[in-house]
């Protein structure tokens, strides 16, 4: 997908603050629903970052739609800067401008959480049933990724914040600084430090309800992201119990909302 | 000439940006110069910044790029994109607040830095004019006002010489008792803790 001149925009026109003169050519990464997503840079070559874009939407009224745009990434950028403070890592925001509907984030270098486990899975062999017991020490270096996905959202939780769209693709494996495992070793697969991203969903909220509803949907998404590992999911939650004050409420909430599913309200 | 041309990323074309950092400023000059902007005379459009209040070229420049940008997209606060620069580095809107603490002071900053935002499409620089449109009319005319001064290299280095962090910095940008800073024991590493939570604090000043 990388594009070689901002003139050689294939789908899409660029932002205009995309065709002005850069070091490195930006380069679009995703698009979704609401917005694109290009890796460019912020001041110079050594400040790689990612440009979340919100194109104008055609469909909306003008005025609601720019007000929706500035709401939204307000919205986003205010949550970051809270985790930022309180120590939850998370991309720090470089520059906004919410009239032209774009927002610069700090570039998170490494994997997505996602690819870091499958990656880590799939050299093991098929689930065998004379394995399971070899499985418990292999999996160590995995459980601790877990553990450490598992603290992550509790310190954003105990900022009285909730992501809103918890998955295994929202969070960056950034490597350590100094890294521990040796080279090549499966344990450096899964080594780094848990950065949470895309808080385009993310609310200020304290409730048990929406702690809860966050958990479920990293639940949901774990189990169908990586079934082999299912069974190891309860790490994530014991390292959240123990992660904040009101952890406690927030997984005994859960089981009513694993019983229930995720609207509460059965409207919308 | 110890003015460096600047080229930011993601700038519109059609302009320099034009910066210098002078050490040991007189009293006499901070005086004048401060006295020339405040009289809005055209001849004195720049930045003048006091060094104390930054940490980084990054910091800076941040600012410098979040002001051009605003200039770009007509959606400047201030009168121009100079003024636009100096409020840029605030974390609010108050504009009186953010001259006092990252403008120069009349009489007490002998540390200095300018920025010149020069446009270079108009130029048919007439060199009789009083207000300098080359970059280096530009220097000449800072050279003329700042004498005595020590024109200095904009580095990292150099900035963090004359960095003011616990009356300037962590006041400024509100960060005592910050927990992700208090968490950090290495003080390098804090540094540059700081240094991101001041750029995000810019970023979200209109927010």
């Amino acid at each position: 997908m990388a594009v070689s001149s901002p003139e050689g925009q294939g789908q899409f026109p660029l932002p205009k603050i995309l065709t002005y003169p850069s070091s490195t050519p930006p380069t679009l990464i995703t698009q979704g629903a609401e917005g694109r997503v290009y890796k460019t840079t912020h001041l110079d070559p050594s400040r790689p970052c990612i440009l979340k874009y919100r194109p104008p939407k055609p469909y909306r009224h003008a005025i609601l739609d720019a007000r929706l745009t500035k709401e939204r990434i307000t919205a986003e950028a205010h949550v970051l800067a809270r985790c930022a403070r309180e120590g939850v890592p998370v991309p720090a925001v470089y520059a906004t401008d919410p009239r032209a509907g774009w927002m610069m984030i700090e570039y998170i270098d490494g994997v997505p959480v996602r690819q870091a486990i499958n990656e880590f899975l799939g050299k093991r062999p098929e689930t065998d049933q004379e394995k399971v017991a070899a499985e418990e020490t292999d999996n160590v270096p995995l459980i601790e990724l877990l553990r450490r996905i598992g603290a992550t959202v509790g310190g954003l939780h105990g900022t009285g914040n909730v992501h809103g769209d918890l998955t295994t693709s929202n969070m960056m494996l950034r490597p350590f600084s100094t890294t521990i495992a040796a080279e090549g070793s499966k344990a450096r697969m899964v080594e780094g430090d848990v950065v949470l991203i895309d808080f385009g969903l993310a609310t200020q909220s304290s409730s048990e309800e929406d702690r809860a509803v966050d958990l479920y949907v990293l639940e949901r998404a774990f189990a169908s992201t990586h079934p082999r590992a299912e069974k190891l999911f309860q790490h994530v939650l014991d390292a959240y119990e123990k992660s904040f004050k009101k952890a406690g409420a927030a997984l005994a909430k859960l089981e009513d909302v694993r019983r229930r599913g995720r609207k509460k309200s059965m409207l919308g | 000439m110890a003015l460096e041309k600047i080229q930011l990323d993601l700038v519109a074309p059609g302009q320099e940006i034009l910066v210098a950092f002078f050490r040991d400023v007189s009293a006499s000059a901070s005086e004048l110069l401060q006295k020339q902007l405040f009289a809005r005379n055209p001849a004195f459009e720049y930045a003048f910044i006091d060094a104390t209040s930054i940490i980084s070229r990054a910091h800076l420049l941040s600012a410098v790029f979040n002001a051009v940008n605003a200039a770009a997209t007509d959606s400047l606060r201030t009168p121009n994109v100079h003024s636009e620069i100096v409020i840029s580095l605030g974390p609010n809107n108050n504009i009186s607040d953010a001259y006092r603490r990252w403008g120069i002071q009349a009489g007490k900053t002998s540390n200095l830095i300018v920025v010149k935002v020069l446009p270079t499409t108009s130029s048919e620089s007439d060199p009789s004019s009083p207000i300098p449109s080359s970059p280096e009319q530009v220097w000449a005319h800072l050279k003329e006002h700042l004498q005595g001064a020590t024109a200095t290299p904009l580095t990292d280095d150099e900035l963090s010489k004359t960095t003011d962090w616990a009356a300037k910095i962590r006041k400024y940008y509100k960060l005592n008792g910050v927990p992700a800073l208090d968490a950090i024991k290495d003080e390098v590493a804090k540094r540059k803790e700081m240094e991101r939570m001041v750029i995000m604090a810019m970023a979200l000043r209109e927010l």
